[in-house]
């Protein structure tokens, strides 16, 4: 490999299929979103119920393990339940949610869905930090509150959702955890669950300065989650979730187009490689 | 229709996480049931007590064993456990879990450990049958019930050329029947309880002949004993806990929403 060539990471195999199922509608307006989106906000479109069953059907025969539905805010699409009831039947189904549209009927039919499945259904819940200041501060103001709320009404009904927590800082994961948990419990969450993330530099949260993946002697092809998911939107296959709303990040328009390996050249590569975070519950 | 052939029976169990006492009770059960062969799908040390003596009573029976995560690391005094966490918390027990096993386990079964064979294939009455310990492509991959579909697990099946996978790796057992008629078998773990509030050992037995019969046997053994011997060395009390009540109170945060909701925490 030349000194200056950038990795290329093979899909070793298809363990997750992400689905922008609400493409960039989202209710929220967050500074730090990094797919930038917004209520009118439309670049990428809804992906219907017929062609999420398309999608999952090309994903089948690849032997994909399980299903991501993402956004925008996946509650904003008005098939949502009925596509995630279709998906279901053919493997495990998360929703990445900012939690502020769970109405009561719509938790009482994630109850049931999640009860009739032979599948986990996740719900994941993003909170920015413990404190609502610094979650309003990028979602607006109420936001925290609401947040709160729709998790409340989730734990009553039975349903176990995760909360995906945003750490900043250099402060010690452990200790941070805890906090969260207990901050969480207080909330009226008895069984809190956590997934913690770093802050990612692209969208509206790039800081701008370029670092890339070129010339790394050691590239460990497992590491990557793109070794493992491809993610699908209204404008096409793409690499993973994170470069949806990257020209680069589009791989063809099909499934079969984008099997073959990618070029680790972003600066989200860059975050996923040092971290070695995946988008993924676990 | 010809009547059924008397089949072999196997008896399979992983995660013994130095479980020694419900090692001697379930190798008592698989021996009085008749089991014509017993297989371990590896993590020897970590959890429990005086991981040496889990060690020892399996390899005086002579049961071969596949190579844990924990068995790799532990025989190799690397620098943590590479049980897959991710969670402070969960990282934080395995620390000191794995610390304790490294910490206790003798240089002569280290060497042992880091020997064992990755991956056992056997073919009994024409299956080829593949046992690991996470899955047949990582050593560390959790396979949940609830979130290994069909498809992907007929995949693992086609990717390894078997025609029955024996794993473990997650803790908690449960086994399948894929459309195409082959078979995924989680052994769930011997040391530890099944999250369901029995303080008490599980593993699995295998009748192959015309077809396969699988079941999950439930052995209890002296598990108050075996508590008073971690507090004896000063294991986590969470452990401890769980030995007693059958609830499991750490490693949770890898663990799927359907199988957690069964638990108590």
């Amino acid at each position: 490999m030349r000194a200056d060539a950038v990795p290329e990471q093979p899909l070793l195999h298809l363990d997750a299929l992400w689905i922008q199922v609400a493409g960039t509608r989202c209710n929220l307006a967050c500074t730090h979103c990094f797919v930038s989106c917004g209520p009118d906000v439309d670049r990428l479109g809804l992906l219907g119920r017929a062609q999420v069953r398309e999608r999952v059907a090309e994903a089948r025969p690849l032997g994909v393990r399980e299903f991501y539905f993402t956004g925008g805010e996946p509650f904003l699409h008005p098939e949502l339940l009925e596509i995630l009831a279709d998906t279901l039947a053919v493997g495990p189904c998360t929703v990445l949610t900012n939690g502020t549209l769970f109405t009561d009927a719509r938790i009482q039919r994630l109850a049931r869905l999640s009860a009739e499945s032979r599948y986990a259904l996740e719900l994941r819940v993003s909170l920015d930090g413990e404190r609502a200041a610094d979650h309003d501060a990028f979602r607006g103001p109420g936001s925290f509150e609401r947040t709160l709320d729709g998790l409340r009404r989730c734990a009553a009904a039975g349903l176990l959702p995760i909360v995906t927590v945003t750490r900043h800082g250099d402060d010690d994961p452990l200790a941070f955890a805890e906090r969260v948990a207990a901050m969480l419990r207080a909330a009226g969450l008895p069984r809190p669950r956590l997934k913690l993330l770093p802050l990612f530099r692209l969208g509206r949260a790039d800081a701008g300065a370029p670092e890339t993946l070129a010339g790394l002697t050691d590239f460990d092809p497992t590491r990557l989650q793109c070794s493992g998911c491809r993610a699908v939107s209204s404008a096409g296959v793409h690499v993973c979730p994170l470069l949806v709303d990257e020209p680069a990040g589009r791989m063809g328009d099909r499934l079969a187009d984008a099997l073959v390996p990618f070029p680790v050249s972003h600066s989200a590569c860059v975050t996923c490689w040092v971290s070695g975070v995946t988008c993924a519950n676990v | 229709m010809p009547a059924p052939s008397a089949g072999t029976r196997l008896a399979v169990f992983g995660g013994v996480y130095a479980n020694h006492r419900a090692l001697r009770a379930v190798l008592d059960d698989a021996r009085a049931r008749g089991a014509a062969r017993t297989f371990c799908l590896g993590d020897l040390g970590g959890f429990g007590p005086h991981p040496d003596r889990a060690i020892e009573t399996l390899r005086e029976a002579g049961v071969p064993s596949v190579r844990g995560n924990l068995d790799g690391t532990v025989g190799h005094d690397r620098p943590d456990c590479a049980c897959g966490y991710c969670d402070p918390r969960d990282l934080h027990f395995s620390q000191r879990s794995f610390d304790y096993a490294v910490a206790r386990t003798s240089p002569v079964h280290k060497a042992w450990l880091r020997d064992l064979p990755e991956r056992i294939t056997l073919t009994i009455a024409g299956r080829r049958l593949l046992l690991c310990h996470g899955s047949p492509r990582r050593v560390n991959e959790f396979l949940w019930e609830s979130t290994c579909s069909d498809d992907f697990l007929e995949w693992l099946c086609d990717d390894s050329g078997a025609d029955v996978i024996l794993c473990s790796h997650t803790g908690l057992h449960w086994w399948r029947t894929l459309p195409s008629g082959r078979q995924v078998i989680n052994a769930g773990a011997l040391g530890r309880p099944a999250n369901d509030g029995r303080a008490i050992a599980w593993y699995a037995e295998l009748e192959i002949g015309g077809g396969i019969g699988v079941s999950f046997r439930p052995v209890p053994y002296d598990h108050e004993a075996l508590a008073r011997e971690m507090e004896a060395e000063g294991l986590p009390a969470e452990f401890i806990a769980t030995i007693r009540t059958g609830w499991w109170t750490t490693c949770l945060e890898n663990m799927p929403a359907r199988e957690r909701a069964r638990g108590r925490f």
